[in-house]
């Protein structure tokens, strides 16, 4: 009896780590799907290769898991396991604060450089067009 | 062509940039006007434009730092030698630009002047606001004053004005939204020298501040953030030469 619950209990881990390792293939295969199809540019999947590629070595590498949290003094595997994930998310999370950043201000610079040519046409336009001309005449001779 | 010009950032003042610009035509002559459109939904640009002044048109709304420092841009592209804000509301006075053009002129060392609303002599003249305001403001002033060694009074005023040196800050560095206070903040950064004189403002023609209600708890903390990062960043030694190929 204790013989079989114990072997139920192997199956039932053996079986959880498969779903782990497909779960982590599943990932890996959606990122280099998203690099193919140019949805996704390399520099920023590299961070989420290598989040599919731990979660892998973990669920395949058996007994890291344990010998790493041992080290860490975390008595409960699974625990050293979202403090990893948790660690990742939050790395994950500032890049992209700082990508925003520096998006927002290449976006600002552009901004500001379209405003300064279409005043630089603009004011080509009206040179070229009379009526405008005589206006700005006009506006020259009041300020004199 | 002038070698000085006022930068007047706007957002939705139809109503007022006529008489805006056209007061900047009739009490500071040898003022070039750019308007900054940032974004405007109403006529701002078309009615700036029929009044005489250069247009910049922001493809959407940038936020006044933003706006403000492609007006610096082309202010520093242009070759301008002095550059005022004006305030596109009717709230600064442009009978003062020269004021502020002869502090500028008279001090040399200077790069830039502001004009404080709480200088005024008599409290009448001085600036009616929101108590909530005015509290925001004496602890800006009070934490530049301290940063900086000198006396800032009104450090949230827009009505300033800045030689080619602050120019050429400006146009390569400006904060992005809220800049009043940090602009002073990275003029002290870089060693440029910048003073107050007293101005009244008038209350504003039409428009609503930059700064509602809701956000000012923001705009505080983001701009003491701003300022209290600033004080770890390293300054540039300034250049030995003194600048007084001003003329």
């Amino acid at each position: 009896m204790t013989v079989g619950s114990a072997m139920l209990g192997l199956a039932a881990i053996a079986s959880q780590r498969v779903q782990v390792i497909l779960v982590a293939v599943v990932i890996c295969a959606v990122i280099l799907e998203l690099i193919r199809r140019k949805h996704l540019m390399e520099r920023y999947a590299i961070l989420w290769l290598v989040l599919g590629l731990t979660v892998l070595v973990l669920a395949a590498w058996k007994g890291l898991l344990t010998s790493l949290s041992e080290a860490a003094g975390i008595y409960y595997p699974p625990a050293a396991l979202f403090a990893v994930a948790f660690l990742f998310v939050l790395a994950l999370l500032l890049h992209f604060s700082i990508v925003l950043s520096r998006l927002s201000d290449q976006n600002k610079i552009l901004a500001q450089r379209v405003s300064l040519l279409q005043q630089r046409l603009d004011e080509k336009d009206s040179a070229e067009s009379p009526e405008s001309k005589d206006r700005a005449a006009a506006h020259e001779s009041t300020r004199a | 062509m002038s070698r000085n010009l006022a930068i007047v950032p706007a957002y939705n003042e139809a109503g007022a940039i006529e008489a805006t610009v056209a007061a900047i035509h009739r009490w500071a002559p040898d003022f070039d006007v750019l308007v900054i459109d940032d974004g405007s939904t109403d006529d701002t640009a078309a009615l700036a434009r029929a009044a005489g002044a250069r247009v910049l048109r922001m493809p959407y709304n940038l936020g006044i730092g933003g706006g403000m420092q492609a007006g610096y841009v082309y202010a520093q592209e242009n070759g301008y030698e002095v550059a005022v804000q004006v305030d596109g509301d009717g709230q600064h006075d442009p009978r003062q630009v020269e004021d502020l053009l002869r502090c500028l002129r008279e001090n040399p060392e200077l790069n830039m002047v502001t004009g404080s609303r709480f200088l005024a002599e008599s409290d009448e003249d001085g600036y009616r606001s929101s108590a909530a305001r005015r509290v925001g403001i004496r602890i800006f002033a009070r934490v530049l004053s301290t940063i900086t060694g000198q006396k800032v009074t009104d450090p949230t005023s827009g009505f300033r004005m800045t030689d080619r040196k602050g120019i050429e800050l400006f146009a390569t560095d400006y904060p992005m939204d809220y800049p009043e206070v940090e602009a002073i903040m990275l003029m002290h950064h870089h060693r440029l020298r910048s003073c107050e004189i007293p101005v009244k403002m008038e209350p504003r023609l039409t428009g609503s501040s930059a700064i509602a209600a809701p956000q000012s708890a923001y705009y505080m903390v983001k701009v003491l953030l701003a300022v209290f990062v600033a004080l770890f960043r390293k300054r540039p030694v300034r250049d030995a030469v003194p600048a007084v190929e001003r003329t």
